[in-house]
């Protein structure tokens, strides 16, 4: 679905990404972990362009995204992503935080995209929130929102880029049970977390990444349970 | 004194209103038009394009470290030489839009730079254009967030239009000089207008104080 070829990224003369290679099969739930720094979120981004690679490939369902003539746009419809900071749009409610990009990018009619951000909000187990603003949510709340607010476009695949390092330990909970929920659902899935025991329990592969490169590989069961590489060992043994 | 001011209001009532209207009809449309403007050029000065930027930047400059009066007479009589004519309302309403643009220009620019970044990516990540984007997300939070300074611009506009008297506009100012001269009183005009300017000033403070307080309910953050 996703297939990553030699993906590097430079900030000037600082490199962060490497040389990333990578496919991702659809309906997979992969997990980015590695140290501060190693370039994960940055990988991430990269996904959907919000950072501009400085070389390599990446193809969505079989199209170039990176080749100049491709129009971003369009795969970001079916791409979503769920920020650290949640981003929600604090000047619009809860329902057109949701509802705002069906009408305007898809130009869904409001009745229509209404009664889908509702079926959302259920899912995550805020219907009552509906008129509420961004501001009146607790950090949990507003994960779960913009959790919604990225299904309402009914993406192919969901980015989370670390979703729960904002949150009050009391709420990382309820954002687990919601992602926990979508990968059940088969929702292809990439995440950057530093939630290992998430990691270890949803995730069907596991990358390790430190340096720009993915160090190591695997199923959970290989990658927590028997870790090849020493810079693997070395990070698992400090964070579990 | 007291009972000449009310006299002098009263008596030469038909003066000061048709001075109200034109002050008031160029502080209109400076409002409106260097509102409009002043995003145009703000944006502008934010584009890729190293061009756009410059011009942006030349023209903010430009307008920012001349004096207005100088501005309005290039205009009203500098462009004449060249054929290019306009009416003393029409000068006006020109110098005070382009003058207030770059005011504004600079107003809107602070705003929209202090939005956070992640309101762009997360309308981005949702497949918005970056046009759509800059009217639904960040202009909104970016005006409510300079919406004093905005205030604070307008008050000038209607403050700085007098200068328009002096291309015969008949305006608040020139009203009071026209009863100077019928009357040959210098003080007690000047005394009117300057009390009709402050009512006019102080009312938008007021209406703009409450739209303040009326977006603020939105996110009590």
């Amino acid at each position: 679905m996703i297939a990553v070829k030699n993906l590097q990224k430079n900030y000037g003369k600082l490199e962060i990404l490497k040389g990333i290679d990578l496919e991702i099969h659809k309906g997979e739930v992969v997990v980015v972990i590695g140290p501060s720094g190693s370039g994960k979120s940055t990988f991430l981004r990269c996904l959907n362009l919000l950072e501009q690679p400085t070389g390599g490939e990446i193809t969505f369902e079989g199209q170039s995204i990176t080749s100049k003539k491709h129009d971003i746009n369009i795969t970001r419809e079916k791409m979503g992503m769920v920020f650290q900071q949640f981003n929600l749009f604090p000047h619009k409610t809860v329902l057109q935080n949701i509802t705002l990009a069906p009408i305007k990018v898809k130009k869904q009619q409001q009745a229509e995209a209404d009664k889908f951000a509702m079926e959302l909000l259920k899912t995550v187990g805020l219907e009552d929130k509906k008129d509420a603003y961004p501001a009146q949510l607790s950090g949990g709340q507003k994960q779960r929102i913009a959790i919604a607010r990225a299904l309402a476009m009914q993406p192919h695949v969901m980015l989370f880029d670390e979703p729960t390092s904002a949150l009050d330990p009391e709420m990382v909970g309820e954002v687990l049970e919601v992602m926990k929920k979508l990968a059940e659902d088969g929702m292809t899935m990439v995440i950057v977390t530093h939630e290992m025991g998430f990691a270890r329990e949803v995730g069907d592969r596991i990358l390790f990444m430190d340096g720009g490169v993915i160090v190591e590989q695997g199923t959970p069961a290989q990658v927590f349970g028997n870790p090849q590489h020493v810079r693997t060992q070395d990070f698992l043994s400090k964070v579990l | 004194m007291d009972i000449t001011l009310f006299k002098m209001a009263y008596d030469y009532r038909d003066f000061f209103l048709t001075g109200l209207q034109y002050t008031l009809l160029l502080a209109v449309l400076g409002v409106f038009f260097g509102f409009i403007l002043g995003i145009i050029i703000s944006l502008l000065r934010m584009s890729k394009w190293g061009v756009l930027r410059f011009l942006a930047t030349a023209w903010v400059e430009f307008l920012r470290g001349t004096p207005m009066l100088v501005q309005l007479f290039l205009i009203h009589y500098g462009l004449a030489t060249f054929g290019i004519e306009f009416t003393p309302i029409q000068s006006g309403a020109i110098t005070l839009s382009i003058n207030s643009s770059a005011y504004l220009a600079e107003i809107f620019r602070a705003g929209i730079q202090g939005v956070d970044r992640g309101q762009m990516e997360a309308a981005r990540s949702l497949g918005m254009k970056q046009g759509m984007t800059m009217r639904h997300i960040i202009l909104p939070q970016a005006l409510k967030s300079v919406l004093p300074a905005i205030g604070n611009e307008f008050i000038t506009i209607i403050k700085e239009s007098s200068i328009i008297s002096f291309i015969g506009v008949t305006d608040l100012m020139f009203q009071a000089r026209t009863v100077t001269t019928i009357s040959y009183d210098g003080m007690t005009p000047l005394v009117i207008i300057a009390f009709m300017y402050f009512v006019l000033t102080f009312t938008l403070s007021k209406i703009l104080g409450r739209l303040e307080r009326r977006l603020n309910t939105d996110d009590r953050r």
